[in-house]
This record gives C-alpha cells, structure tokens and sequence, in this order.
C-alpha cells in the first residue's frame, strides 16, 4: 500500500497546486523522484511531528492542502493534540497518512505499533477515518477525499487485501448475504474474513470509511441479532458505531481485533497475526463457535 | 488627537470593565503584551474588516492564547466587533472565551490556548506565502513560559532552516515562566537556532515599531521584549497571585485610578 501511495499521490501533486507534501523523513526514497520536480511543495521536514502536524495547519490556512506521513504512532498518537485541536476544532482540511498499521513493524516492537489509533481519532469530532484494504482502495479514496472540507486520516498497512471490491467514500459495501448473522469486515481484514466464512451463512460487510459510519447499510442489512466485528486495531473500537447503528434492537456482538494489551514479541506481523487471533484459521474457529452455537 | 499611549490606557480601562462582570480572563497577561498588540495592529497588519476574509495579507496569530483579552480590545477598536458584545465575554453563549477561537471572532486567525501551537501554524502560515510567492508576514506573540514547549523550538529549527524571513515571532519575555524554568538569554538561544534576534523594551512604542519594521534578508525574526506581566497595575504587576483572578469591584476601581 505504501508504493500505491506514492503513486497516487505522485500523480496528484502533478494535477493539484495547492498540494503540499509533509514526510517526516519517512517514505522519502519513495518520493525520490519528484522532490527535484516541486522543490517548493515536498519537503522532508524533519523528526517533529508536533511541530510539522501544527506547520501543516497553517499551510491549510493559506488556502493550500497539505498532506502529512510518518509511522502512525508518531503522527497520531505524539501529535494528537495538534490533530485535534489545530485540524479538528479548525476544521482545517488536510490528509494524515500513516503507516505501520497496527503491527507491522513488529520487529521493531512496542514504539512502532498503534492498535489505538483508530479509538484516539474517533474522539476528534469531524474527522474522515479511513481505513483501505487495499492499493486500489487508497487510490479511489483519497482522490475523492483529499481536497474536501475535513481533515483525513488515512490508515496505511503492508498488508492489504487481493479483492477487487468497488468502494465509495462514507459508504459501506454489502459482499454477500447470510441468514445467521452479520460479519463486518474492516479495511485488510476482508480477505481473512471472506475465507473463514466458508462454513458460516452470514452476511458479510466491507467498511472502509470507519468516521462517517455507514449506519444506513448495518441497519438495513441486519436481520438476526448476532453481528461479529472483524477489525484490525483495537478490539471493540467499532462497538460505538455499530450498537448506535443498531439502537433498539438486541445484539449479540462479537470483536475481534487486536487484544488490548502492550504486544512484546518481536518477529513477523504474521506471527503477531496467529497470536492475536486474526490470522484466516483463528478467525474462522471464532466466527465458526459464534454463529454455530 | 488621542496618543497611542493614552489609546492603550483606554483599552486596558475596557479589558477591566470586559471581565469585570464575570472575573474570567488573564489580566495580567493581556496587560503584558497590549502595547505590542497594539502597535502591530495600528501600524505594521494594516488588517481591517475589509481584507480579513483574503489570504494575501499579513497575518497574526496570538499563540499564547490566554492573552485574548487584550486581542478582543484591539480588534474591537479596530472595529471587528462592538465593544457591548464583548462585555459579554466568557458568558455561555458569548463568542469571547478565554482563549480566541478563529470559527467564532472574525479577525482571530487561530484558536489557541494550547501553549507551542500558535507559533508553528504561524510557520506552517509563512511557508505557504513563500509557497503561493506572497510578499506578506505573518507574525505571532509566544510567551515566555510557552517556550518551555518542545513545539516551539521545533519550529524555530524549521523556520532558519527554510529561511522564512516572513516570519516574526515577539517573545512576551515578562519572566512569569521563571519560578518553573529559567530560560535566561533566550536571545542567544534564537540566535543559536538560526534566527535574527532584536531585544526591546516592550511597553514602549517606538521601540516596538521599530522592531516590527525590521526585515531580515533570509532569516526569521525574533523579537525579545522585555515585559511586565500586569504592566501598568502597581497591585498586579509581576504578582503571580493574579494570574488567573478576577478583580472585586473596590480592587477595579483603583484599577481603572491607576489608569487614568
């Protein structure tokens, strides 16, 4: 996904002038080719995320649009209250990209994860949350997004997904239907939900604009009161939107997500995968024992 | 015609009346920096209800916040706003809080009152002029004890490094900030960092204007002025006591005696 969003936002930069890139010397090489070409719009601007979050609100309000990448917990989490209070309570348009996802720096260990950055946004009022499941996904939403009203945050991962699924900015996507329940599947977490769903009858859910939910396409798809989250952050972050969305009717509700505690191996994503329970065979055995029971 | 000085009186004697009805507000603070705030807006913005919605023009963010009450006199003698909506200042349904807020005030360009954000926006504000080829500047008060900020001194790295010499960030040095951490020369230290440094007295106007109309060739502009935090207050000045209190109505009347 990285490479895609390079990609794409090299392409941008070509069409849009008011376009202005902000690396905190992350993602530089990739950019390497046309730093030369807008010398005055792509800056590797340094190890401070504090300082660059709050740069890139005042070059919001000089009637430019900034777009802003590091690793997620350094630009979300270290500069938080820059998001908040400088692109939030502003409502400054702008794009947060970060990278890293929940884990996939595992080697590098607990500094470089964030399963909480989705929770920590969600509490910014105004604030487009997207999560891509895959290179096409980043390349469709940010194009329909990154020139709005809103400050973006955009949720980059390693790993995404192969389906080839038509999304829409602030709309979920209904990928088949089901008579035991509801699976929603979170960004990268489609394919592994779409494969451990083989011996469930269940209605399958895609959603990648995670703030504005999609209420409409839960609630007129719901049908028994078993609904299962399949979410690649922090167990439980998606539980506010989908029992709002559900207001008045009894649920039973299972997350599934990264558990809530500080993850101290090292190793492979994968490995981190099996461990917190969201690789395809783990998934499918939880799913399996919540809609058979 | 009426001094500037005689002018800055008459807006403290207002900033009394303003937060006298509910005893919000940093007094003091406002106090402190209302000759600059003044100065900046009566001779160098040149920023009136007419251009205020435009970007190329020049700019100012009060990065530390908790001064707004001496923002709101100004731009309410500068005619942003009627001086009796602004006795309604911190009411519930007031646009005035006790920090300024840019979606509510027109003439405010940024809500702040979390310390170490007004200065970097005010960067991210000059790299977008130089951006869009503007011949503008954006200036901003920080405080003293804002620049105890790790914020702060990351944009003032950016800031030389991208030689924004349309960038000018005034120091409200009135040494509050000193019984937490000492910054002692901070001239020094924006100089280490790459900046053109000037030091003034910072209630005295000709010194200020002075300061304000200097324009370096490449660097960003530092203006250490030497303040008084309550200036012009014999009970409140330098007094920490103050800092976040409101005056009773005998205490405001010898205020407003001061003043005269």
């Amino acid at each position: 996904m990285r490479k895609q969003f390079v990609k794409t936002v090299e392409a941008v930069v070509e069409q849009d002038e008011r376009l202005v890139l902000i690396l905190g010397d992350i993602g530089v090489f990739g950019f390497r080719n046309v730093f030369s070409k807008y010398p005055e719009r792509i800056y590797n601007i340094g190890i401070c995320e504090q300082a660059f979050t709050s740069l890139a609100a005042g070059i919001s309000k000089m009637n430019l649009i900034p777009v802003v990448h590091s690793i997620a917990p350094f630009v979300v989490e270290r500069s938080f209250e820059q998001l908040k209070i400088d692109f939030g309570y502003q409502r400054l348009r702008g794009s947060i990209i970060g990278i890293g996802a929940s884990y996939d720096y595992a080697a590098l260990g607990c500094t470089h994860h964030c399963p909480g950055d989705i929770s920590l946004l969600k509490t910014i009022p105004g604030m487009n949350i997207i999560v891509p499941g895959s290179d096409r996904d980043f390349d469709v939403l940010f194009r329909a997004v990154y020139s709005g009203h809103n400050p973006n945050y955009f949720r980059l991962t390693e790993k995404g997904h192969a389906l080839d699924v038509p999304v829409t900015f602030c709309k979920g996507a209904k990928i088949r239907d089901g008579r035991d329940g509801t699976v929603v599947a979170i960004g990268p977490m489609l394919e592994r939900v779409v494969n451990a769903c083989t011996n469930v009858d269940v209605t399958i859910l895609y959603y990648t604009t995670l703030s504005p939910f999609d209420a409409e396409l839960l609630s007129t798809t719901f049908q028994t009161g078993k609904i299962a989250v399949v979410e690649p952050f922090y167990e439980g972050t998606m539980s506010h939107d989908i029992v709002s969305s559900l207001q008045g009717r009894s649920i039973n509700m299972l997350s599934i997500g990264v558990p809530r505690k500080f993850l101290t191996n090292y190793g492979l994503a994968s490995e981190h995968d099996v461990a917190c329970g969201l690789d395809v065979a783990s998934i499918k055995t939880r799913l399996e024992v919540f809609f058979n029971a | 015609m009426i001094s500037d000085i005689e002018i800055v009186k008459k807006l403290k004697r207002e900033i009394i009346e303003t937060m006298l009805p509910t005893g919000e507000g940093h007094l003091p603070s406002a106090f402190s920096i209302i000759d600059i705030l003044w100065v900046l807006y009566d001779k160098i913005l040149k920023i009136d209800s007419n251009n205020i919605e435009k970007d190329d023009r020049n700019h100012f963010i009060l990065s530390k916040g908790h001064g707004s009450l001496a923002l709101y006199a100004v731009l309410s003698e500068k005619d942003f706003f009627t001086k009796g909506e602004l006795r309604k200042f911190a009411r519930y349904d007031s646009r005035f809080g006790g920090h300024p807020d840019c979606n509510k005030l027109p003439g405010v360009e940024a809500s702040t009152g979390s310390l170490g954000h007004g200065l970097p926006m005010a960067l991210g504000m000059a790299l977008g002029m130089k951006i869009r080829h503007m011949t503008y500047r954006v200036y901003t008060i920080v405080g003293d004890g804002e620049c105890n900020e790790g914020s702060i001194w990351e944009a003032a790295l950016l800031a030389a490094h991208h030689r924004l010499n349309n960038l000018v960030c005034i120091v409200d040095y009135n040494h509050s900030g000193d019984r937490a951490l000492k910054l002692d020369d901070l001239s020094n230290k924006f100089s280490s960092f790459g900046w053109r440094v000037i030091n003034i007295k910072g209630h005295l106007h000709e010194e200020i204007l002075k300061a304000l109309k200097v324009v370096d060739d490449h660097r960003p502009l530092a203006i250490i002025a030497d303040t008084i935090k309550g200036f012009g207050i014999k009970m409140m000045e330098n007094n920490p006591a103050w800092h976040h209190r409101g005056p009773t109505k005998e205490e405001a009347a010898k205020m407003l005696e001061d003043l005269q």
